[in-house]
This record gives structure tokens, sequence and C-alpha cells, in this order.
């Protein structure tokens, strides 16, 4: 098999916080009715036991677990497992109405480090979300929209932000933060 | 600008993240129907001056449709609920009469 290359090779730059290119991540779109206990106790078993309320992010090892929306969740691994992530979660729900889609190839997703009043500063500059701790707190996920093109970013500490944008807009994207995090440009609304 | 609460996600959205989707609570008129019903269906919509009742899909969140009562002169949202429903709940429905007493919009009231 051929080698998954992320979108940007690995682009990064410094401003007011470091944006990089996070490399390849492997993404799995799961759908199905989350509410339905049989979905549940098929996803518990391949899952994280936990599915992820309303909103919110659930970390266990390598897995991290996103709602996305009342009937989609997204699963971030390592790559190399996903051919045998999707099999089993295929295999799982086969007995109901579902679907699972490796999206790896579709999506780019940026990893940001700095401190949080700056994390959150940078992002604000391009969505219309609200961005204060009380509202996104840390394992939160908002997707929304960045500048011109859908996006979803959560905190995964006070320190590291992540963001996955559609892979054809990564370059934008990237230039996007590259441009709210130039030095200097620091509003401090968040300090 | 317009902000509504998207009722399956909850987060309060800004109206740029949000695609409109025109009136709510529409009857489809379809095969079968007479032309005055269809032409009603699909032509005639209400454009009123306060209360109204609208479609919206929170195209760049959770990608849900839902409904939305607001008043077009203030742009006051007197709620949000899901759109798996043939009339406003009752909740929403109060909150209206709590502002303008006697409202009545299409067969609502």
């Amino acid at each position: 098999m051929s080698e998954p290359v992320s979108a940007l090779g690995g682009a990064s730059t410094s401003g007011i916080v470091e944006v990089a290119d996070a490399g390849p991540v492997g993404m799995i779109t799961i759908r199905g009715d989350l509410s339905d206990v049989a979905v549940r106790n098929a996803l518990a078993g391949c899952l994280i036991s936990a599915l992820p309320a309303t909103r919110q992010v659930m970390e266990s090892g390598t897995d991290r677990l996103l709602w996305m929306s009342p009937d989609e969740l997204l699963l971030l691994c390592p790559q190399d497992e996903v051919a045998a992530r999707t099999g089993a979660l295929s295999d799982a729900l086969k007995d109901q109405h579902h679907m699972v889609i490796d999206v790896s190839d579709a999506r780019a997703v940026f990893k940001l480090t700095g401190v949080e009043g700056a994390l959150r500063e940078t992002f604000a500059k391009l969505a219309p979300a609200d961005l204060r701790a009380a509202s996104l707190p840390v394992g939160e996920v908002r997707r929304t929209r960045l500048v011109q093109v859908p996006a979803a970013f959560w905190f995964a500490s006070d320190s590291e932000a992540h963001l996955i944008c559609f892979r054809s807009v990564a370059d934008y994207v990237f230039g996007l933060l590259t441009h709210a995090a130039t030095p200097g440009s620091e509003v401090a609304f968040f300090d | 600008m317009l902000i509504l609460t998207c009722p399956y996600c909850g987060i309060a959205c800004d109206e740029t993240e949000l695609s409109p989707g025109g009136e709510a609570h529409l009857k489809r008129y379809g095969p079968g129907s007479s032309d005055d019903e269809f032409e009603t269906y699909l032509f005639h919509r209400e454009n009123p001056k306060g209360i109204h009742f609208e479609r919206w899909r929170h195209a760049h969140g959770c990608g849900k449709w839902f409904h939305a009562a607001r008043d077009t002169i203030t742009l006051e949202v007197f709620g949000t609920y899901p759109a798996q429903v043939t009339e406003p709940p009752q909740d929403v429905k109060d909150a209206i009469s709590a502002k303008h007493p006697g409202w009545s919009w299409r067969d609502f009231s």
C-alpha cells in the first residue's frame, strides 16, 4: 500500500501560537442512531465504552472520539489501524442502520500549541464561535466556519488545540491560521 | 445579527453559520392534489412584519434542520425547536403570547 501523505507534508509556522500540520491521522466517520441502545452497545464493544455526550471529545490511549452531530461520531486513530477498525465497526453494526467510512484522506488535521489566551484568540479571529473558556471548555468540540470553510476544533489541554478541515482547503486554512497568529497581532482579549 | 440556538447541539450560532430554509410548517401538496392547492404550496408564502416561523439548517455545525420562531422587526427570537413537528411547541407559543397577546400566524395562534 502507498504511504499516507498529509495535505501539507508536515508544514509548520510559528507566531503567537505554533501551527503545525498534524501529519497523517486516521479518521473514521460513524453514523447511526446514537440514541438506539443496540447501536450504542455495538459501538461500545469496539470503541471507548462510554460514547461522548453532546459536543464532547472522549480520549482513550491513541483514540479520540468526537461528537459531530446527534447521529454522527468521528473516530481519530493511528492511520495504520484504520482498515482494521473500519472492518470491526462495520461488523459490529451490521444488523443496524449505519455508515462507517474511512475519511482519513478527505480531511486535514492541524495541531496548535501555545498559551491558552493566544490559542483562543487565533480561532476567535477566524470563526463566529464563542471562544471563552466557559463556552468552549477543554474537551469540547466546536464545529463551525473558519472564514469561508467548515472546520471543527477542540482544546485537548490549556496549551494544545486541534483543528480538522477538508483536505482540499488545507492550504487555505494554514494560510488563515498563519495570518491570525502573526507575531505582534495579539489582542489579548482572552488573557 | 441574528443568533439562533440549535436545538440539536445547543450552540448559540451566528446567522453566518446557518443556512436559511424559508418558511416553516408548509404542508406539501403533491400528486393528486388540485392545481390551487399545489400553487399555494409552491408559491404562496407569508411575508409578515412581526412574528414569523422559519426553517434553518445548522450548515457549518451539526448539519441538522430546525425551526425558529422570531420577530422580523426586532429580530427577537422566541424559541427554536426540532423540525419533526407540525406545529410549534406550547412553550414557544407561550413565549410569543407573553410578548404579543392575541397573535396569529397562518393557522397558529
